[in-house]
């Protein structure tokens, strides 16, 4: 389906966004600008312990402050159910979305939300959460994936019975989930390897650190309808959350989403939402609730920490033939790691006809993860990709060729079965052989060159677009994608390519969950294929009304001249913005004067589509680095970074790049860096910007980017996301670039100058 | 007939068996032909009637909507967990 060789006039082209003069200029409106008339403040108790029973709260005192106008816990909530809930393309545990925004007999990890209040200003609201009293029975906790796992640990849910390869047992663990992908003969297929390599990794609890902090504001009116202002990547989702929670119907909750500063996964999950509203319920007057930084850290899903144990063989002449991987991945508090992500991602670049992975969905005394750009694929291509590295290198072959020599393509399996559509791993490979970064040399002490890399699937979902044709041919389009990193753009880019009208004559807004129909969330890598697709049909739609209005007024100046009419829509072309009548050359007529003629052709013209598409286009990308090890310190310096990725058709190339760059510079932080640091009581320690280290530009080179344009046939335009796999191969690369400079292999993230400096010293 | 592939957790019910040729024109009636074939199946597989949260259907390489998606006598069917993400 995909043009791959058309000659777009929008695609491909650099526009500016529409909302880049308000967002930086400060006009736009996010969450924390909210202002409503008699508005209170919230503000939530947090948990000092990672794992205690609540025996009693006494909120008598706080509520007795002046200026506080209610305190709510986790019993002024609807008791929830112990179900799933269907929230779309995602389902979710009730009973633990609604003890995760407020604990119901436990507390679970530092930072759990145990009460909240609503007050006159932040101050007094701060100064009442000091007289809440609770009282709790400190319990041992858990705080590390393997100490989780052991018999003899700590249980945190002891109504939790483990699943074990599919089938319910009766055994009360911290091990929610094991299961097993398997293809092939993996035993067998070690028996012809040549060489077989097998290590252990550990990865770090990580942030999405995305600059604005979760807030909502909540109105629950007289009438019993709930409003909701929130900084979310889906509307429609925290819809059926708050719904789910509360126990009300999404009849009664409006989301309104206000502009996002961030999210890469971690603005899904409600937190603030239903306590805000709860509050409002109680008080009859809109509350707003901001989280602190550090409350962010402690308090919203990270990425998991994880172990990971992988085993890899090949023949001397670099074929590899088997591999095995156990997958253990931290799920925090409640169930529900990316880990079944990363089991099926941790091979995906190499057609290898043997393969196990085993994967564990642990529970453990932090925070409940939250997805976080590929969610998943990160940690375990840390792993893998380290494993190809050192077989290449006993093998004698150039670390990118042992990846060509190996790489998958059309109709190649995947460890979970399904066979790969077009894709372009194969092209990314080459044109990091061929790129200029990759033929020159390393020079000087202490440095070295890594490659790895990396798969994430997109998905599809469901996707609703309007659009309005203006009277002086312009149009608005609106959209229920939340516009994280520039999908304005590239929404409306496609719908303009599509009417044949300039970018500038389409002006693109994101409503809420009463202005378009149901949307999931901006996530997956979805937005620019699904949502694209959507407004690609609505104009399809606008198109097709605009032709039958042009067939039936050719049809009546037929008439008029006694002529028989006899156009149909089949006999009008459209193109560059003008319907032409084939049997007519004399006749044509453009957009622009369509639109202006709308009130005597028959009113208002919208377009509509709702899309939920097949034919999602998995992305691949290989990276190269170049680094340089501080031998004293141990310190990792970024010399050179250049990354290749199968974008499919770039719809906007410069936010194309701008994804990239944005997703290798925090896989850069997550390699080098990033990690929550526990003390043994299990309270994280640098919860702040200023300990929890990410890298600025100060810290790190120019990314280069190059695209690599594979049109995914799935798609009209060739869309494919772009937005998830550039984080995943960061860690591996880096990891290999520092055995190039030290001769030392790295196991564990982040390489942080400790790390790397304890590994320098080990002989 | 369409080609289903059995998961390894479900290879115990299938004596081991990876895959199979199974008739049925949706993914309701293959589930249901492998329950008649290999009782406990369905269970596995099923939650309330619906697919278990954490299990999706592919056919063809594509996500399964319902229960009721085409199946065609030469399509591939997989059983595998679903996918979300992250940005």
């Amino acid at each position: 389906m995909a043009e791959a060789t058309a000659a777009y006039k929008v695609i491909g082209t650099r526009p500016v966004r529409p909302d880049g003069a308000d967002k930086v200029t400060g006009r736009a409106i996010y969450g924390a600008d909210m202002r409503l008339t008699g508005m209170l403040h919230g503000k939530v108790l947090r948990s000092p312990h990672a794992h205690a029973r609540i025996k009693s709260i006494d909120t008598s005192k706080a509520k007795a402050l002046p200026g506080v106008w209610a305190v709510v816990t986790a019993h002024d909530m609807p008791k929830a159910e112990d179900r799933m809930a269907n929230l779309g393309e995602m389902s979710v545990n009730v009973k633990h979305l609604s003890n995760n925004a407020l604990a119901y007999d436990k507390v679970l990890y530092r930072g759990h939300a145990v009460a909240a209040v609503a007050a006159t200003n932040v101050h007094v609201a701060e100064e009442a959460l000091k007289l809440i009293e609770v009282d709790y029975e400190v319990l041992p906790a858990a705080l590390d994936v393997l100490d989780a796992m052991k018999d003899d640990a700590p249980v945190l849910h002891e109504d939790l019975k483990s699943t074990e390869l599919g089938q319910q047992t009766d055994k009360v663990s911290n091990v929610v989930n094991h299961f097993q992908f398997k293809l092939g003969e993996p035993d067998k297929g070690f028996e012809e390897a040549d060489v077989v390599i097998e290590r252990e990794f550990d990865t770090a609890t990580v942030h999405q650190g995305y600059i604005e902090p979760h807030n909502a504001t909540a109105m629950w009116n007289e009438e019993g309808h709930l409003s909701v202002w929130t900084s979310t990547q889906g509307a429609f989702v925290v819809q059926r959350q708050v719904a789910e929670v509360l126990g009300i119907s999404v009849s009664q909750v409006s989301v309104t989403p206000c502009e996002i500063g961030g999210g890469f996964g971690g603005k899904i999950s409600v937190y603030l939402e239903p306590v805000a509203a709860v509050l409002s319920r109680q008080t009859g007057r809109p509350v707003k609730i901001i989280m602190s930084r550090i409350e962010e850290f402690e308090g919203t899903g990270p990425t998991p920490a994880s172990h990971i144990k992988v085993k890899m063989g090949a023949t001397k002449d670099g074929r590899i033939v088997a591999a095995e991987a156990d997958l253990m991945y931290e799920a925090g508090a409640f169930p529900g790691s990316p880990v079944a992500a990363g089991a099926m991602c941790i091979f995906s670049p190499y057609a290898i006809p043997n393969m196990t992975v085993d994967g564990y969905d642990v529970v453990v005394n932090k925070p409940k993860t939250a997805a976080y750009r590929a969610p998943g694929a990160t940690n375990a291509a840390f792993a893998s990709e380290t494993i190809i590295d050192e077989i290449a290198e006993q093998l004698g072959m150039d670390p990118l060729e042992i990846r060509r020599l190996n790489g998958v393509k059309e109709g190649d399996r995947q460890v979970h079965g399904p066979a790969y559509p077009r894709i372009g791993y194969l092209e990314t490979v080459h044109a990091a052989l061929e790129h200029e970064h990759y033929q020159s040399p390393v020079d000087g002490p202490n440095r070295g060159r890594g490659v790895a890399s990396g798969f994430w699937f997109n998905v599809g979902f469901q996707s609703s677009v309007v659009i309005n044709v203006n009277s002086d041919g312009t149009v608005s389009l609106v959209e229920g994608s939340t516009d994280i990193g520039g999908t304005r753009a590239s929404i409306a880019m496609q719908a303009a390519e599509t009417l044949g009208i300039p970018y500038e004559d389409v002006r693109p807004s994101v409503a809420g969950t009463d202005g378009v129909g149901y949307t999931d969330v901006t996530g997956g890598s979805r937005t620019t294929f699904a949502t694209g697709y959507a407004a690609y049909e609505a104009a399809q739609d606008v198109i097709r009304q605009m032709r039958e209005r042009a067939v039936e007024r050719w049809n009546r100046e037929s008439e008029e001249g006694d002529s028989v009419a006899q156009l149909t829509a089949d006999d009008v072309s459209y193109s560059d913005g003008v319907f032409r009548c084939a049997k007519d050359p004399g006749k044509n007529i453009t957009f622009k004067e369509m639109a202006e003629m709308m009130p005597r052709t028959g009113g208002p013209i919208t377009g509509r589509a709702t899309s939920q598409p097949r034919g999602v286009g998995g992305a691949f990308a290989t990276h190269v680095v170049d680094v340089e090890v501080d031998p004293d310190t141990g310190k990792v310096s970024i010399l050179r970074y250049t990354a290749t990725q199968d974008v499919g058709t770039a719809i906007h190339p410069s936010y194309v790049e701008g994804q990239i760059q944005g997703g290798a510079v925090q896989g850069i932080g997550w390699a080098l860096n990033e990690e929550f640091v526990y003390n043994k009581d299990g309270n994280m320690v640098n919860a702040s910007f200023l300990d929890y280290r990410m890298p600025t530009t100060l810290d790190l080179p120019m990314i280069d980017t190059v695209l690599v344009e594979v049109p995914n046939p799935g798609h009209p335009y060739g869309v494919r996301g772009v937005g998830e796999v550039p984080i995943v191969p960061p860690p591996a690369a880096i990891a290999n670039a520092i055995y190039r400079a030290t001769g030392k292999r790295m196991k564990n993230l982040p390489m942080s100058p400790t790390y790397v400096l304890s590994q320098l010293e080990q002989e | 007939m369409a080609t289903v592939f059995i998961p390894a957790m479900l290879q115990s019910l299938t004596g081991g068996a990876t895959q199979m040729q199974i008739a049925g024109n949706t993914v309701r009636a293959l589930i249901n032909a492998l329950e008649d074939r290999f009782p406990g199946f369905k269970d596995r597989l099923l939650q309330d009637g619906d697919l278990r949260p954490d299990i999706a259907v592919a056919v063809d390489g594509e996500f399964a909507v319902d229960l009721i998606e085409r199946v065609h006598p030469d399509s591939e069917v997989h059983f595998v967990p679903p996918i979300s993400g992250g940005v």
